[in-house]
């Protein structure tokens, strides 16, 4: 029974295994060590991206995926720039905003993807352009103001012993973890395994899939609080390259594209890899020039690993699965 | 009106874009003048040939079911590196070596993408998206040991930026790129089996089809495709430089969509693509005559994105 | 079997206690763009009663049933159920109103439990309103139970893990459960098998009786003889006629179904002249435990079957030959010389050609959106093509001689072949194979959900190239068409040959009794350990 637990749980608990293994290489060539300050230096900088791997996983699991979502990223992040700052009252309504914003972007999504019929890729795409385009001129270039008490907070510690990012990051598996065990949670697993199977079982589909986009739309909000938290300002040109690494993260954390089996977990895990990697590289007294390449080479044994299967293949039809 | 486009070989998709387009210029004629100068036409289209030639490989690797995120990178990586070589002989006729040393990175490239997707079964959104990122890392890393000379060659200065009867030489380009891909795909065995794979690989295997190689083959054309309009620009800009290419990416695979193929394979016509490079780039010039910002670029053009295809897939299902 | 009179009577008596039907059709009518699938069918049945439906494909029962089930919407006529208007919009509204329709096409969700399978139209919930995992696995083990295959399954896989078989008691599970009011299965007995199929009529016949309307669609004759009470005959999209089984002969049946009558099923078999070398010979064939030493021949001139239960390996011994298969022991040869194939690709050329008809033609046979013309010539194409370049006219005439060796009836090979009717598309799988001029031939159920009418034109091809020379291997579930067709059938059990039976050996009662492991086998050449 436990043995088939972990089997079944392998690719992410297999991304767990390099990310413990990295931390502590990390700490142990990092010159300050083991402290709470290194610690939370390293969750802070994993959080927004590990946050924005939660709701692009929540998608990929509907056999989905949302290009859009590093566009809302930085859509919520500018509208927080003018709106979480002021006394408590101020920053609770504009960050009820900033999270209702991101969840109209992906209700957005999911309304064009279900009613208007189109894939995904196009559609996420398409509206990912508008939402960057209501970024830009929200907030054309850099700038802003974000409240400081609450970025003290969220990139602090908790009592000296756990960083309040890594709390973030738990609250969101916490958050994930009714959601996947409610009907619309199993319905967004059954879309994603066999849309066709779930529709004859007269699940409801449409609203699984809208769902979905709706979910990784206010992930991709609450990451885009962090981020301003951390630079205490908003940018709208950091969607892309967040997109495209939401997207790494969740393949590394072991989640397939093609829907249906993954987990949140190791989303996460693969998120605090990517950037684990950047921090290692800089330690390692790499050149900066080099970084790019290190990373870039990086990503592409990672995903290699993925033709690990083709090994264990019994029939040549299974390549094509 | 209908009656003459229903009669003539084309698709929906491409219709309704020509349509589009067309009342795009009448509407932009109208009310800009200069719109219809010749001079401004042909600018027009010199613009939207490098993108037909990026759209013209994206669409053969969407036919197969697959995306090619790589296409900034390798313009601008085949750009530099054709640009190099020119620098380390700049004879005239000698330098034109640059062009082929260009042409290898796109193929190279191309062939380490089918690599991936077609023996290692990495999803090729996500490994594309990783050779990109090492292209950027290797350009990145070797921008700072040498100043390589960035200045093109003789030709690709001349098609890139030169005309021949006012018309502009890239325009030429394209359209003997376009010809060539309409042939391949509609009357080789190559092309009938980038469709087969794309509708259905595990079918195409089973039917004796060699779907790894065809994989392979459609990447190649795809990476030398972003080469060609990499090498262009920078012969047409005077030099090659970094990012050159990122904002080729998604209108390459945008005019695809727009014209009607399928981003799950098998399904797609290239005379939609041609319509769709068309139709992004006539919306780009109204926006700029009008003097749109940035922003508001962005916005109509996700919004015509999802007006276009949405319309489509809907027409389909209740047609 | 005999004729179940039991059934018969209880049935009529419930006629005679019930006489207002429960399920009432008036003049219902489909057609999809100009094509009719349905013309003005009236169609009754009542509560209690399993009521078979029978019919050619494309005779329209499909399309009857996915209108009854919510998939699809009549274009005229109407429906009511227990004196009420129904006209569903989805299956889930259909579901609600009491029908619950199985499909041919599982609808079994792979990445989910088979308990969360079993519920999932309607999981036990705690009181925060989530899915509560413990009384769900309780629940699908009582229906397990209660089908009589509860000892089978274990209710925490996931279905993706399960066999085809034992997915579709899963499928029939997930129905069950929903204790509907009408109950359509749509070929969904034709996965099962032999030992999972008794469990299920069990399961039928006391849901009849607790007042379930069971309708029925299965091209299996045997079974419908066993299980209905009523059969309801269509042909063309019309309902020909209802009687009480047993009412009419085989033929009759035939008859009805066909518009005509039919003369001979199979074609008559040759006697296979001993030649010197065998177009195949196989030896000590094993792979991945399923396959564990398989010696067999096939002669020139040979149909030979491969029979037994489903899933014993017989799928696995013509993929292996085919090169589909990995890590595969024992050596594999064509006209005495070993055939290493990765694939179908390595049977299209050179002097040892073989061909696979696959098993699923919408998976693996063809491509649907492409062009007939495309499909027929996928494998061949490289033979009229000139530095990578078809030729039109070349290809054109290489069509037109397929499209006549097999009879194709299709208007325009530029149309998808999704276009053509499921016999049609079989027949374009296996001319495109047979263009390459193979000498072993290996099929794959090449007759399932296939009418009577083009299953006839196969068999008779089947043996035609036979006689020309060709090595044909054939596995079927259909034990029929084994006795019927094959000159030598090889029983496969638990991955070893456990008979071969050839001549007057070759029995349907031999077949059954070697498929299923019992007594002495006439000819074993394996023995079981």
């Amino acid at each position: 029974m436990i043995i088939r637990t972990l089997r079944a749980h392998m690719r992410p608990l297999t991304a767990w295994a390099v990310l413990a293994f990295l931390i502590v290489y990390y700490l142990s060539i990092h010159p300050r060590g083991l402290s709470i300050g290194v610690l939370t230096a390293w969750s802070n900088q994993g959080t927004a991206l590990a946050l924005l791997a939660v709701g692009q996983t929540i998608v990929v699991l509907s056999r989905g995926i949302d290009l859009s979502i590093g566009p809302i990223m930085a859509l919520t992040n500018c509208m927080a720039s003018h709106l979480v700052n002021g006394g408590p009252v101020e920053v609770a309504i504009g960050m009820i905003l900033v999270i209702a914003t991101g969840a109209a972007c992906g209700l957005l999504n999911g309304l064009v993807i279900v009613i208007g019929r189109m894939q995904a890729i196009i559609a996420t795409l398409a509206t990912g352009t508008i939402f960057s385009g209501i970024a830009l001129i929200i907030r054309p270039i850099p700038g802003g103001d974000i409240s400081e008490g609450l970025s003290d907070f969220f990139s602090g510690d908790f009592g000296g012993l756990v960083p309040m990012s890594l709390i973030v990051i738990l609250g969101a598996i916490a958050a994930w973890y009714p959601i996947r065990k409610s009907v619309l949670g199993r319905t967004i697993v059954a879309v994603g395994s066999s849309e066709s199977a779930a529709y004859a079982s007269g699940l409801r589909v449409k609203r699984a899939k809208i769902g979905a986009y709706v979910l990784a739309g206010v992930f991709a909000s609450l990451s885009g609080l962090f981020v301003g938290f951390q630079t205490l300002s908003g940018d709208p040109s950091i969607g892309l390259s967040y997109t495209l690494n939401s997207i790494a993260a969740v393949v590394i954390g072991g989640t397939a594209l093609t829907g249906g089996a993954g987990s949140i977990a190791g989303s996460i895990a693969g998120a605090l890899i990517l950037r684990t990697i950047g921090n290692l590289l800089f330690f390692n007294d790499i050149e900066p020039l080099a970084q790019p390449l290190f990373e870039g080479l990086v990503l592409l044994v990672a995903v290699s690993f993925g033709a690990a299967r083709l090994l264990r293949m019994t029939s040549r039809m299974e390549a094509f699965q | 009106m209908t009656a003459v486009f229903a009669r003539l070989p084309f698709d929906v998709p491409t219709r309704s874009i020509v349509m589009a387009a067309a009342l795009l210029l009448l509407v932009g004629g109208w009310q800009y003048p200069q719109f219809f100068s010749p001079p401004y036409l042909a600018q027009q289209l010199q613009s939207g040939a490098f993108l037909g030639i990026v759209a013209a490989g994206a669409m053969v690797v969407i036919l197969l079911g697959h995306i090619d995120l790589s296409v900034p990178w390798t313009m601008t990586a085949a750009a530099t590196v054709a640009t190099a070589v020119v620098g380390l002989t700049p004879e005239v006729l000698v330098s034109e070596k640059g062009v082929l040393a260009g042409l290898a990175v796109g193929a190279a490239v191309g062939a380490v993408n089918g690599f991936g997707v077609a023996y290692l079964r990495i999803p090729s959104m996500i490994w594309t998206l990783a050779t990109n990122n090492v292209l950027m890392g290797i350009l990145v890393y070797f921008s700072g040991f040498y100043a390589l000379s960035s200045r093109p060659s003789p030709l690709m200065s001349m098609l890139g930026s030169g005309r021949m009867f006012s018309i502009p030489n890239v325009v030429f380009v394209w359209v003997a790129v376009s010809l060539i891909l309409l042939f391949i795909l509609r009357s080789t065995t190559l092309g009938r089996r980038i469709y087969m794979v794309g509708t259905h690989e595990p079918a195409a295997y089973l039917s004796g089809v060699n779907s790894r190689g065809v994989l392979v083959a459609g990447f190649v054309i795809a990476g030398i495709c972003s080469a060609m309009a990499g090498m262009l620009l920078a012969g047409y800009a005077g030099q090659s430089y970094q990012r050159m290419g990122d904002t080729y990416l998604l209108p390459g695979i945008a005019a695809v969509v727009l014209g009607g193929t399928s981003l799950f394979g098998g399904r797609g016509n290239y005379s939609g693509t041609v319509a769709g490079v068309m139709l992004l780039t006539l919306m780009a010039s109204i926006l700029s005559i009008m003097q749109a910002p940035e922003a508001a670029k962005q916005i109509v053009y996700g919004v015509v994105v999802i007006t276009m295809v949405g319309f489509y897939s809907l027409r389909e299902r209740y047609s | 079997m005999p004729p179940p009179m039991q059934y018969l009577e209880s049935a009529r008596e419930g006629a005679l206690i019930d006489a207002a039907p429960l399920l009432q059709l008036t003049g219902i009518g489909k057609s999809y763009g100009g094509v009719v699938a349905l013309r003005d069918v009236d169609f009754d049945a009542r509560r209690g009663s399993i009521h078979a439906v029978l019919g050619e494909n494309g005779a329209g029962k499909s399309t009857l049933m996915k209108i009854l089930a919510g998939v699809v919407r009549p274009t005229d006529g109407a429906i009511s159920l227990d004196g009420e208007a129904y006209s569903p919009t989805s299956p889930a509204d259909a579901a609600r109103s009491g029908i619950v329709c199985i499909f041919q096409e599982l609808s079994v969700i792979p990445d989910l439990s088979v308990a969360a399978n079993i519920c999932l139209a309607d999981p036990p919930r705690t009181r925060l309103g989530l899915i509560d995992r413990k009384r769900q696995a309780q629940m699908a083990r009582d229906v397990l139970w209660e089908m009589g295959v509860g000892q089978d399954i274990d209710v925490s896989r996931l279905c993706r893990q399960l066999p085809l078989s034992k997915r579709q008691i899963v499928e029939i599970a997930k129905a069950v459960i929903r204790r509907p009011k009408v109950l359509i299965l749509d070929e969904a007995t034709s996965a099962l098998t032999a030992s999972d199929v008794k469990p299920v009529t069990d399961l039928l016949r006391r849901l009849r009786d607790e007042g379930t309307l069971i309708l029925f669609i299965s091209h299996r004759m045997h079974e419908i003889e066993a299980l209905a009470d009523v059969c309801s005959i269509f042909r063309n999209g019309t309902h020909v006629e209802t009687y009480p089984t047993g009412s009419r002969s085989s033929d009759e049946i035939v008859q009805l179904m066909l518009g005509r009558s039919l003369t001979q099923v199979y074609p008559p078999k040759y006697q296979v002249h001993a030649t010197t070398e065998p177009n195949l010979s196989v030896k000590g064939l094993r792979w991945n435990g399923k396959l564990k030493g398989i010696d067999l021949q096939v002669m020139p001139g040979e149909i030979v079957g491969l029979g037994g239960l489903d899933g014993q390996g017989q799928q696995e011994i013509l993929q292996a030959i085919a090169g589909i298969l990995r890590g595969v022991g024992g050596t594999i040869c064509m006209h005495g010389t070993p055939l290493r194939a990765r694939g179908p690709g390595d049977g299209i050329s050179g002097d040892r050609r073989f061909a696979l008809v696959p098993e699923d033609r919408k998976y693996g046979g063809l491509f649907l959106p492409l062009s007939i013309r495309a499909n027929l010539t996928a494998p061949v194409m490289d033979t009229f093509a000139r530095f990578g370049i078809i030729s039109r006219k070349a290809e054109a005439g290489t069509v037109a001689r397929m499209i006549e060796q097999l009879q194709i009836r299709a208007e325009n090979l530029d149309h998808p072949v999704e276009t053509l009717s499921g016999g049609n598309q079989q027949k374009v799988v296996i001319a495109k194979w047979l263009a390459t001029k193979p000498s072993l031939l290996l099929l794959i159920d090449p007759t399932r959900g296939i009418d009577i009418g083009t299953k006839q034109e196969i068999y008779r091809l089947l043996r035609r190239l036979a006689e020309e020379g060709l090595a044909i291997m054939i596995y079927t579930t259909d034990y029929d068409e084994l006795v019927g067709l094959c000159d030598r059938a090889l029983i496969i059990y638990d991955g070893c040959v456990r008979a071969e039976l050839a001549g007057d050996d070759l029995s349907e009662h031999n077949i059954l009794k070697n498929a299923l492991n019992l007594g002495e086998a006439p000819h074993s050449r394996e023995a079981q350990q």
